[in-house]
């Protein structure tokens, strides 16, 4: 168990906080603090090794003093095979590339666990990683370190198909028990736009007297 | 901190330890018993499974998903304009607070910023909103309880602030009013005196509904010291908004963090309450009633001259990265985890809205509990269907 952050490092200003924040999970983590990305005047962002995933819950509350709970999701890195929806539907379909790729703090797997976590005190956040394996992917629970975390994992296990180890009762909460697929999933199909093409990407046309200088 | 895994180890052991001596002493049953789909109680379809013994409760499990919309999915296949009109279903109760947070993470993708009036006016239309949401709540609290009177007189002036938002947005409910780099338009003319009237009106009706409920005898004892919610344990569930300060956090996301809105420019309170009982969180809302008409009105006396649009691209593509933000809405925090690749709409957005959270606690305070009581903290902890399911 590490010491909670001084008063010290409390007392600092945003970003020598957030530094502060690293070191001490630098300190209790050692080599399983795999990325860290610090935006300056904006947020932090941490990425730890899955088997570390629930010590770093711990360390989190424990240590760094986030004791709220914000949510806890997964992210699919895999761009969809199906489109963005924003094609021509008129136009031959280009290939997609499939190619994972990650976003803050890196990465090497499709399906990434993140959960955020506010110390209230001293009103600043962590948004916290970790890679699941894309085979059978599964990753501890942080039920016993944040007990609102049990829902956010339901959720979570039915969308993303990622298991939580010493989850008490992963039970769907939205879709039916026999259901099939894991519909956050980017191969997972939004049939609604496989039926019908969405009207919504129609070209904008310029208007009288609009300078298009300004064109995106 | 205590840890909360033992803490409720211990108490369904209690329970259960009761539950077996009842059971050879008067060889009773426990029954289960649904409250819902379809009950007053639970502002739409939530179903909430209890067992109980006698009247009491010793197990209860909220049941949501009636009303699962896939938001999280459908903002994958829209442009980041066209998202601000799914989203605004999801607290329908406060629509254009559900926009705001949406929109300033896309404004900090791209590094722009609303300008100043823009700003303004969002803040004074989010405490609208807010205004128009509690003071449903109020009312509803009432009938809850078995008082009438006071929801009619909720349906009563809360359209006085929907008219506001119409004539300002035109729509009741959904506004769909917030752009990217500011707003669709201008305030129109002669609103903000009548603005000013309707705040007069609603601080007249929070002293009502404080006559009518909170000095009750009945409303204090169906509610004092009912469904108690420790500061750790709010906590750990991610409990926030009243329900958070009505347990002694000191904690409100207008005031604690920095974003490009116009609390910081006017003088206001953040209350707390150190009980975290059903009361307590009732009178919370009731305060912040009455300081949003406060803000509402020092805001309308310093709106600054300018533009209302800063100057975006027409098709707008918001930068590679991610950005958190979230806000103070009428139910709690809310807020949008927005992922972009660089196109016309979003990669992935995660919404984390307040009721969810909320409602996640349902379980550990039920336990327990007498059946009216049920009903009384359920009102208390106040939800909406669209902001748990999403």
């Amino acid at each position: 168990m590490v010491a909670p952050l001084s008063d010290d490092t409390l007392a600092l200003p945003g970003d020598g906080l957030r530094e502060g924040v690293v070191n001490a999970l630098r300190t209790a983590l050692g080599d399983a603090l795999l990325d860290v990305v610090l935006k300056p005047n904006d947020d932090l962002w941490v990425r730890v090794r899955t088997d570390a995933w629930r010590q770093a819950g711990l360390v989190l509350r424990d240590t760094v003093g986030c004791d709220y709970f914000c949510f806890l999701s997964a992210i699919d890195w895999m761009p969809s095979p199906y489109g963005k929806s924003e094609e021509d539907p008129t136009q031959p379909k280009e290939p997609i590339d499939l190619t994972v790729q990650q976003g803050y703090a890196g990465g090497d797997t499709r399906l990434q666990v993140f959960a955020r976590v506010t110390n209230l005190a001293k009103h600043f956040g962590v948004t916290i990683k970790a890679d699941v394996a894309d085979a059978h992917p599964s990753i501890e629970s942080w039920v016993t370190v944040y007990a609102g975390a049990n829902w956010h994992e339901r959720e979570c296990h039915e969308m993303f198909g990622i298991g939580f180890d010493g989850h008490p009762d992963l039970r769907n909460m939205y879709l039916p028990t026999d259901f099939e697929g894991h519909p956050l999933r980017k191969d997972f199909p939004l049939l609604a736009r496989m039926v019908k093409p969405w009207p919504g990407i129609a070209d904008v046309e310029p208007l009288p007297g609009d300078d298009s200088e300004d064109e995106g | 901190m205590t840890d909360l895994a033992d803490r409720q180890k211990l108490s369904y052991i209690a329970a259960q330890a009761a539950d077996a001596r009842l059971n050879v002493e008067l060889e009773t049953e426990g029954m289960t018993l649904n409250i819902g789909p379809q009950h007053p109680a639970t502002h739409g379809t939530l179903r909430i499974i209890v067992r109980l013994d006698g009247e009491q409760v010793v197990w209860a499990e909220p049941s949501a998903g009636y009303m699962h919309r896939g938001y999280e999915k459908l903002t994958e296949v829209r442009t980041f304009p066209q998202v601000t009109a799914l989203i605004n279903r999801i607290d329908w109760l406060g629509s254009f607070a559900n926009e705001v947070p949406f929109i300033l993470a896309a404004e900090k993708l791209m590094d722009i910023e609303a300008p100043p009036r823009a700003q303004h006016i969002r803040t004074i239309l989010f405490e609208l909103s807010r205004i128009a949401n509690v003071s449903l709540f109020l009312g509803d609290l009432g009938v809850q309880l078995g008082a009438v009177t006071p929801v009619f007189f909720a349906f009563r002036d809360r359209e006085y602030v929907l008219n506001l938002i119409e004539s300002a947005t035109g729509g009741r409910f959904h506004p769909n009013f917030d752009r990217i780099g500011g707003l669709k338009d201008d305030l129109p003319a002669g609103w903000i005196a009548e603005t000013k009237q309707v705040m007069k009106r609603l601080r007249a009706f929070c002293d009502e509904i404080e006559d009518l409920l909170f000095g009750n005898e009945i409303f204090q004892s169906r509610l004092r010291g009912i469904g108690v919610i420790p500061a750790d344990v709010a906590k750990q569930y991610g409990l926030s908004g009243a329900n958070l300060r009505a347990s002694g956090v000191d904690w409100d996301l207008r005031r604690d963090q920095s974003l490009p809105l116009a609390w910081d420019k006017v003088d206001w309170k953040v209350w707390t309450h150190p009980d975290g009982d059903s009361f307590a969180r009732c009178w919370i809302r009731l305060q912040e009633t009455r300081e949003s008409t406060k803000i509402v009105d020092q805001l309308l006396d310093t709106i600054p001259a300018g533009p209302i649009m800063a100057k975006v691209p027409r098709i707008i593509k918001v930068p590679e990265g991610e950005a958190w933000v979230s806000t103070e809405n009428p139910l709690g925090e809310m807020g949008y985890y927005v992922v972009s690749k660089g196109d016309l709409g979003p990669f992935r957005v995660k919404i984390r809205s307040a009721s969810f959270n909320n409602i996640s606690i349902v379980p550990w305070v039920l336990r327990g509990v007498y059946v009216p009581d049920v009903i009384s903290i359920l009102a208390s902890l106040y939800f909406i269907l669209g902001d748990i399911d999403r």
